[in-house]
Order: C-alpha cells, then sequence, then structure tokens
C-alpha cells in the first residue's frame, strides 16, 4: 500500500527549480533512500513532505490524503533534522517527549514513551541530562528518539549519520535499519553518502538538479546505473564513449566486450574497477600506472593509457603494479554495462 | 551547502498561499500595537500640533518658515544635533569596553555592580541634572576640592549624558554580547586572525545590530533631552525640546512650539529610516549560547587593567554623582541627621495635597501598570516583526515603534490633556492616563531589547517543533519563550524603569493628589529653601533605592532561571 507519493512536485527558488515536476512513491514499511549530491533538491524535498516548504506546483500525499494546505504540525510526519535541532532549553527527556506533550499525552504515559524510547536508541537512563553534555552519537539518538516518539505514520531523515565518524556510522546504520524492521517504520531518507543508502535502503532514488535520475533496489542502482551521471556519482569512474555493435564496443580503450543485449549504437560504456584484469603488455592495452591507492582490502590502481582516458582498476595488495611500470590490460564482459 | 539552501528557502518564496496566510497573523499580532500608538500617540499628538497651527480656522504653514528663520532657533537646531552626537560618541567610548566586562567577565559584585550602573537611567532627569550641579557646579565637590567648575561649559551636559545612557548600552550590547559563541572567535584566531582582527571580523558584525540599537537609543535621548539640558545648560545651551518647554509653558507661543514639535518630530523619523535600513541588512541568523560558559576570570595584565579601568569609570561617573545626591539628602542645616526624610512624612508644606512620602506607593502602581502594558504590546510587536518574510509596511511599523523616544515628552503629555479630554475617550480623571504615558516609552525598550534576540534563534528550530506537532502558537511557547524570556525580563526591567523615572509627560497629567516621585521632585526642586532642596535630594535617594531594590529582584531572577539555557 502506498503511504506517500508526490505528483509532480515543483518547488521553485526565482528562476530555478529545485524541484523540478518530482514523482515518488513510498510504500507502507518501506525505507526509501534519497541520494544525490548536495544541491540536487533532496533536502527540498523533505521539507516539501514536512510542509516546511510550500510547493509551486504539483501534489503530496499521504494515505491518500492531499496535504495542502495543512500545516507541519498537522502533518503527522517526523523530519530528524541534519544537525538534530535538539531543543538546548530542555534536558533528554524533554526533548524526547516534546511531540508527545504536543499531541496531549498524558504525563504518566509521556514518561513510559520516553524511558522505552530512550532504550530503544541505546539511552537508558538519559533522560536527564543536559543535550549540551552529549556527544556527536548521543545527539542523534536523542534526535530519532524526538522524531519516533509520537509515532509518526512517517519518519523522514535528513542525512541521518552526516555528522559522526566513519565506525559510529556504519555500526548506526546496520542498528537503524534493523530498528526500522522491527517497528515496520516507514522511512524516507537523504543522504549524499551512497555506502549508507545503500546499507539502509529497501530503495534508492538517485537525484540530479530537482530531477529523479535513477530509482531502483540498492543492487539494481549499483549494477545497472542509469546514465553516466549516475555511474559517477557512485564513484564508477571508468566511463568512456563508444560504438556498440552486436557484443563488442569500440572505444577510445580499443575494443570491449560487453554482455549480450546490451543496447546497440552510440553509447556510453562502464567497466567496474573489478572487471579491468591486469595483463602482460603484449596481450593487452598499454597503460602506465600512474598513481596506486591503499584500499584497505584491495589496490585502486589508476592507469594511462596513451591517448586516451585513465582507467582504474582493483588490484589484489600481492599483484598490485609498482608506479610507473608498464601493462596490459583488458576487459571483463561481466563487468562490464552499457549505460541507457 | 544545504544549509544555506534551505534558508534562502525559508526566506525568500513562500507561495501566494503561504504568503498571504502569514500576513493575516502578522495583522493579528499587529492589531493592538497599532491600535495603542493609533490612540494614545498619533491622536494626542496630532492633536496639540492642530491646536497650534490651526489657528482661527486657518492653517497657518508659512509658520514653519518663519520659525525655522529665527537665528536663535536655528542655533538651538545645530546645538541639539551637535552635543547629541557628541554625547552618543561618548557614551559608546566610555560603556563598549563596559559591555565587553560584564559581557565576558566574571568578578565579585558583578550582580550588584550591573544594577548599579543601571540605576542612573531610571532617575529623573531634573535629579540627574542636579546631583551633576552638586558635582561640578559653583560650591559643588570639584569646586570645593580643586575649585573646578564646567557647568558652564558643554562638557557638564555630555558627562551627564554618559551618566544617563551608560546602563543602555552595557545592557543592549553586554546583553547580546554575553551569548555569543566564543569559538566564532576562536575559529577566527585558528584561521589566523589577530585578537582584535578576530574581534573585529567575527563579533563585531554580530553586535553590530543591538550596537546601531543602542548608539540609536542614546541619540535619540540625548536629541532630546529636557531636564539634563535645562538645569546644566544655563541660559547658553538650549535643545529642542527645552525650547518647546520654554515655548509651550513660558511664551505660551503654541505655534512655535508645535512647529518645533514637527521638526523633531521629522528629524527623529529621518533617523529612524536611516536606522532601520541599515540595521536590517546585517541582522544575520546567531549562535546563542549560555552566557555562564562565556565569562570567566580576567586573565593576564590587560584584563585585569581593562577592567579595572572600567570600575574606575564606573566609580567616577556613576557612583560619585549618585553618591553626592545622597550625601546631600542627609546634610540638614543641624549636621548630618533625617531631618528631610521626616519632613517627608508631613502634608503640610502646602505643595502637595498629600505628604510627598505618598508618591512613592503612586509611582510603583503607576510603574506596574505601565510595564504590563509595554510588554504586552511591545512583545505582539516583536514577534510580528520577527518574521522573516515582514514585508515594507511591517518594517516601517519597526521604526514607527521608536518614534515615541524622539517626539517631545511634553508634547505628548500635553497632548494627552487636550485628546483624551472628551467621551467616549475621557480619561483625564483615570488613573490609567499615567501608566498608558509611561508605556509610550516602554514599549519601544521592549520591542529594541526583545527583536535581537528573536531574529537570531534558529528558524529550524521552530521547524523541528512544527513537525512535532507544536501549532505556531505552541512553537512560540515552547521555543521563543524560553529563549527570549531573558530578554524579556531584561526589556520588562527597562520599562519599569523607564515609566518610574518618566517625567515629561507624567508632570502634565499627573494629577495633584496623586503625584509621582519624579514629579513631586521636581515641585520641591521648583521652591526656593534648603529645607525643599533637602527634601527633594531625600526623595530621589527614595527613588533611587526603590530602582536599585526592583533591579536587583531582576538580576536575581534572571541567574536563577539561566541555568536552563
Amino acid at each position: 500500500m502506498t503511504m506517500l507519493s508526490l505528483e509532480g512536485a515543483t518547488v521553485r527558488f526565482g528562476a530555478r527549480a529545485v524541484l523540478d515536476g518530482v514523482g515518488l512513491d513510498v510504500a507502507e514499511h518501506e525505507i526509501v533512500c534519497v541520494l544525490g549530491p548536495s544541491g540536487s533538491g533532496k533536502s527540498t524535498l523533505l521539507r516539501v513532505v514536512a510542509g516546511l516548504q510550500p510547493l509551486d506546483a504539483g501534489r503530496v500525499l499521504l494515505d491518500g490524503r492531499d496535504l495542502a494546505g495543512v500545516p507541519a504540525h498537522k502533518r503527522e510526519v517526523g523530519l530528524m533534522f541534519q544537525d538534530h535541532q535538539l531543543f538546548p532549553q530542555r534536558d533528554v527527556g524533554g526533548n524526547v517527549g516534546f511531540g508527545l506533550r504536543m499531541h496531549h499525552v498524558s504525563k504518566e504515559q509521556q514518561g513510559l514513551r520516553v524511558r522505552e524510547l530512550l532504550e530503544l536508541v541505546g539511552l537508558p537512563g538519559a533522560a536527564g541530562r543536559a543535550v549540551a553534555a552529549l556527544s556527536g552519537g548521543e545527539q542523534q539518538r536523542v534526535a530519532l528518539a524526538r522524531a519516533l516518539a509520537p509515532r509518526p505514520r512517517l519518519l523522514m531523515l535528513d542525512e541521518p549519520l552526516g555528522q559522526l565518524d566513519r565506525s559510529l556510522r556504519e555500526r548506526l546504520v546496520v542498528e537503524l535499519r534493523e530498528l526500522f524492521g522491527r517497528l515496520g517504520t516507514t522511512v524516507l531518507a537523504v543522504t549524499h553518502d551512497q555506502g549508507e543508502a545503500f546499507a539502509l535502503a529497501d530503495r534508492v532514488i538517485v537525484m540530479r538538479d530537482g530531477l529523479i535520475a535513477q530509482s531502483g533496489t540498492p543492487l539494481e542502482v549499483w549494477q545497472r546505473p542509469a546514465d553516466e551521471f549516475v555511474a559517477r556519482f557512485l564513484g564508477f569512474d571508468n566511463v568512456v564513449e563508444g560504438t556498440v555493435s552486436g557484443q563488442v564496443a569500440d572505444t577510445a580503450w580499443g575494443k570491449v566486450p560487453v554482455p549480450e543485449g546490451s543496447s546497440q549504437g552510440v553509447r556510453v560504456l562502464l567497466v567496474r574497477p573489478a572487471g579491468v584484469r591486469l595483463v602482460s603488455v603484449e596481450e593487452g592495452l598499454r597503460c602506465v600506472v600512474a598513481a596506486r591507492t591503499f584500499r584497505g582490502t584491495h589496490v585502486a590502481v589508476r592507469l594511462q593509457p596513451e591517448g586516451a582516458p585513465s582507467v582504474e582498476a582493483a588490484c589484489a595488495l600481492r599483484e598490485a603494479p609498482e608506479l610507473g611500470e608498464v601493462v596490459g590490460v583488458v576487459f571483463e564482459v561481466g563487468e562490464t554495462v552499457v549505460l541507457g | 551547502m544545504d544549509i544555506a539552501r534551505t534558508e534562502v528557502a525559508a526566506r525568500g518564496t513562500a507561495p501566494a498561499a503561504g504568503r498571504a496566510k502569514g500576513a493575516v497573523l502578522r495583522g493579528a499580532l499587529l492589531a493592538l500595537p497599532v491600535f495603542f500608538f493609533a490612540l494614545f500617540f498619533a491622536y494626542p499628538v496630532a492633536a496639540i500640533v492642530a491646536r497650534g497651527l490651526h489657528v482661527d480656522g486657518v492653517w497657518r504653514f508659512g509658520q514653519v518658515g518663519d520659525v525655522l528663520a529665527d537665528s536663535g532657533i536655528r542655533h538651538v537646531l545645530w546645538f541639539t544635533c551637535w552635543q547629541a552626537l557628541a554625547s552618543t560618541a561618548l557614551t559608546l567610548l566610555i560603556a563598549l569596553p563596559g559591555a565587553y566586562v560584564f559581557a565576558r567577565f566574571d568578578f565579585r559584585g558583578k550582580q550588584i555592580l550591573r544594577a548599579v550602573v543601571t540605576v542612573p537611567f531610571v532617575l529623573p532627569t531634573v535629579v540627574v541634572g542636579t546631583a551633576f550641579l552638586a558635582l561640578l557646579g559653583r560650591g559643588g565637590l570639584l569646586d570645593e576640592l580643586w575649585g573646578v567648575r564646567l557647568d558652564t561649559t558643554v562638557w557638564a551636559i555630555l558627562l551627564a549624558h554618559v551618566f544617563f545612557n551608560y546602563a543602555v548600552v552595557v545592557r543592549t550590547v553586554g546583553g547580546l554580547w554575553a551569548q555569543l559563541d566564543p569559538r566564532q572567535e576562536e575559529a577566527a584566531r585558528v584561521l589566523g586572525a589577530s585578537r582584535f582582527a578576530a574581534w573585529r571580523q567575527v563579533t563585531l558584525p554580530a553586535l553590530a545590530p543591538a550596537v546601531a540599537a543602542a548608539a540609536l537609543m542614546v541619540f535619540l535621548f540625548t536629541f532630546t533631552s529636557f531636564g539634563v539640558v535645562q538645569i546644566l545648560g544655563g541660559p547658553t545651551f538650549a535643545t529642542l525640546e527645552v525650547e518647546i518647554y520654554r515655548q509651550t509653558s513660558e511664551i505660551f507661543d503654541l505655534g512655535t512650539a508645535a512647529v518645533l514639535t514637527i521638526v523633531q518630530f521629522v528629524a527623529v523619523g529621518a533617523v529612524l529610516a536611516v536606522h532601520a535600513r541599515t540595521v536590517r541588512r546585517r541582522e544575520s541568523v546567531l549562535r546563542l549560547v549560555a552566557p555562564e560558559i562565556t565569562s570567566r576570570r580576567p586573565r593576564g595584565r590587560g584584563q585585569w587593567a581593562l577592567l579595572g579601568g572600567v570600575l574606575v569609570s564606573i566609580a567616577v561617573l556613576l557612583v560619585l554623582p549618585l553618591g553626592v545626591l545622597v550625601q546631600r539628602s542627609f546634610d540638614t542645616a543641624g549636621g548630618a541627621g533625617l531631618g528631610y526624610y521626616r519632613a517627608l512624612t508631613s502634608d503640610d508644606s502646602g505643595i502637595f495635597l498629600v505628604a510627598p512620602i505618598a508618591a512613592i506607593g503612586n509611582s510603583l502602581q503607576y510603574a506596574l501598570a505601565a510595564t504590563g502594558i509595554a510588554v504586552v504590546v511591545g512583545s505582539l510587536a516583536a514577534v510580528a516583526l520577527t518574521r522573516r518574510d515582514a514585508g515594507r509596511i511591517v518594517r516601517g511599523f519597526d521604526a514607527l515603534l521608536m518614534l515615541p523616544l524622539g517626539v517631545s515628552a511634553v508634547t505628548v503629555g500635553f497632548g494627552f490633556l487636550i485628546a483624551l479630554d472628551e467621551p467616549p475617550l475621557d480619561l483625564r480623571s483615570s488613573w490609567i492616563l499615567v501608566p498608558l504615558a509611561q508605556a509610550l516609552v516602554g514599549v519601544p525598550f521592549v520591542v529594541r531589547t526583545m527583536l535581537p534576540v528573536l531574529r537570531a534563534v534558529d528558524g529550524r528550530l521552530r521547524e523541528a517543533a512544527a513537525v512535532l506537532g507544536a501549532s505556531p502558537w505552541r512553537v512560540w511557547r515552547e521555543v521563543d519563550l524560553p529563549i527570549v524570556r531573558r530578554a524579556l525580563l531584561v526589556a520588562a526591567g527597562f520599562a519599569f524603569a523607564v515609566s518610574l523615572g518618566e517625567f515629561g509627560a507624567t508632570v502634565f497629567i499627573a494629577r495633584p493628589d496623586s503625584p509621582t516621585l519624579p514629579v513631586a521632585v521636581a515641585r520641591l526642586l521648583g521652591r526656593p529653601g534648603d529645607l525643599n532642596y533637602g527634601q527633594a535630594m531625600a526623595l530621589s535617594t527614595i527613588l533611587m533605592v526603590v530602582c536599585a531594590v526592583a533591579l536587583l529582584v531582576l538580576e536575581r531572577l534572571r541567574t536563577d532561571r539561566t541555568g536552563e539555557f
């Protein structure tokens, strides 16, 4: 069942459309992550749904009801702000219980729910603490508890883990997914971090300049980026133009094999770094090793062919060539995608 | 990036429906302040101007030219302007270090000292003038000690103006300064800015609206200065306000008085318009923090020297005149004693219908009522003006609210008598007339004190509350109010103080059987003889003590509450 849908949602700041006729559905219990670079309109999308930003055109429907004219405080959606926006003059309990007070929940019930939520987010007994005394991660948890407390029909997260350090982020994203699954929460999150989006979401929506560039499961988006923008945004830089004919594409890197059934003609090709195999110079495209970056599990090697864009390869630590070495490159069909 | 963008979103582009709704809300909020100002300010002032210029059924606008061509009047205009500018500059020069010290340093007796520097501001101007006369004039303290007299020079006026307005700068600027996040300056230091450059580049711009607001208030007060100049200026120096008073009550030339009222009105209006343009542009969202975490004990020789310098300047400029005042109240013919105070309790002097001491009760009652009115009217206006999408008309109203500070109090008081004497608005015999006039002067303080803080509240905190289900009214109560409560208390304190000390208008409208303290003081000063002079000093001392106590209570209230934010 569709919980939230946007139809032709448009927001203009002056002449520029920050949201340009965006259509979007979120099903009940679904976790949807909007992914995009800053300035792509993703925060505005959340503000539109929350009722903080009026639409210039289009509709927002929640549970099938048009939200036009419904002010923010009557929409019963939760929003976790990018920088938390905890109320500085209230303690942790006061922050978490705020929405409950607004909904005239009895004092007793408030107390119970606040305790329950603080336990849920892993901060039991923190109700009396001052928000200024919390660490970044703790503030994040309090902000989450505060957003969840009034049992919103839809929970929205704006860069939910944005300011946290990496290890905490990786742990929290797993916890969040597990938590939302358990609670059956419908979630619409925005982030610029693909790792976060893929780990959290049932479905990922990539935005660019106020438009939706691609929508699909994390696997679909990862495997088949819709276009060069999405591919590059996901961190794939082995993108090259070529003429596809049958199962071979003619590119600046020479002949590249493509999967069966690929679109024909002039296309943009993506080869994932894992599909770039190093061979002897005679057997493949002649390249000079221009850079080596240690990535923990593998080494990212940037290879510079003569008169063509550079190619990135992922090599096992022991097999990685040295800087300045000359190697040959061949491309594997399994890791090659013809975009569009 | 996204933050900056949402800022733009919040500010700029609500579509027609949202705008219309906002306008309705704003209109509702502004209704009471507009009504209040139209009825109790615009109407009386217009009435008295009309009486001066509308003679025998004919408008005599030609009089404006005649009056302005008079070289004596021109001299008054010139003096009014330059002494106001000089007073403002001098006050900022002396009081800004004070504002810094009160905002950023912890030292013993800070609370009491904060109240002490506020006391001069609430003293009736007549008393301020008299205190400085006793200090600088013939037979004054300096005359006795070193044979120095300043009462014939403009310095006496300037110093009295600094005395009077020191608190305006310390409270307005220091209040905000104490809540500025010091980490902002630290960030600038780390980026390579020297201590001064960091202050100049980071703190000063953040303080600019508050400094401008304080400077504006000081300018308006000194531009319209009455009691101080009346006493210290002698025949040489007169401001517009003094001239209006002279024309009204000594020469009975209402026409000239009306023209001068208009001139003053226009001048003040022009200043306010310039101010509104410049300040609006500079106000921005500030990061406010609890004052406790920004202040600490002074470190190093430089900071102790600064603290010492400020304390000495306060002692010489503020405490000494007050001390002389108190000393005179005990300095009876038969040596030090309570003779003047005892005389206050008897009602056989013939000056009043009641014992002078009764003025204390009257004053407190009036001032409380005036504070209530000023806080309600001023808060409504401030909240309406806070909205980022406030249009040109609303911004104009912002400046309009300041006009009562610039319009001759004499004119307002006289206008009340002329305009509010007919049904359905026959308030002449009602006690509420005095608080209404006093609240007029209090409202600008409430608005000026609350606006910078309200505008500095992060809009996204309000959004966070709204998304959690808080209606606009709840948002204000839950988010804005706790943050501005401090400002509200300060504003109430200011309103109370100026109401208590208001003289120019009250002197016209207070009934003879219920005088206020300043009115009683002025009447006593107007009578010859040591006993009356001594009683005036004694009553002034009582007024000073009442104000000091009220302010101390307020300070205590503030510290109790500050733990919350």
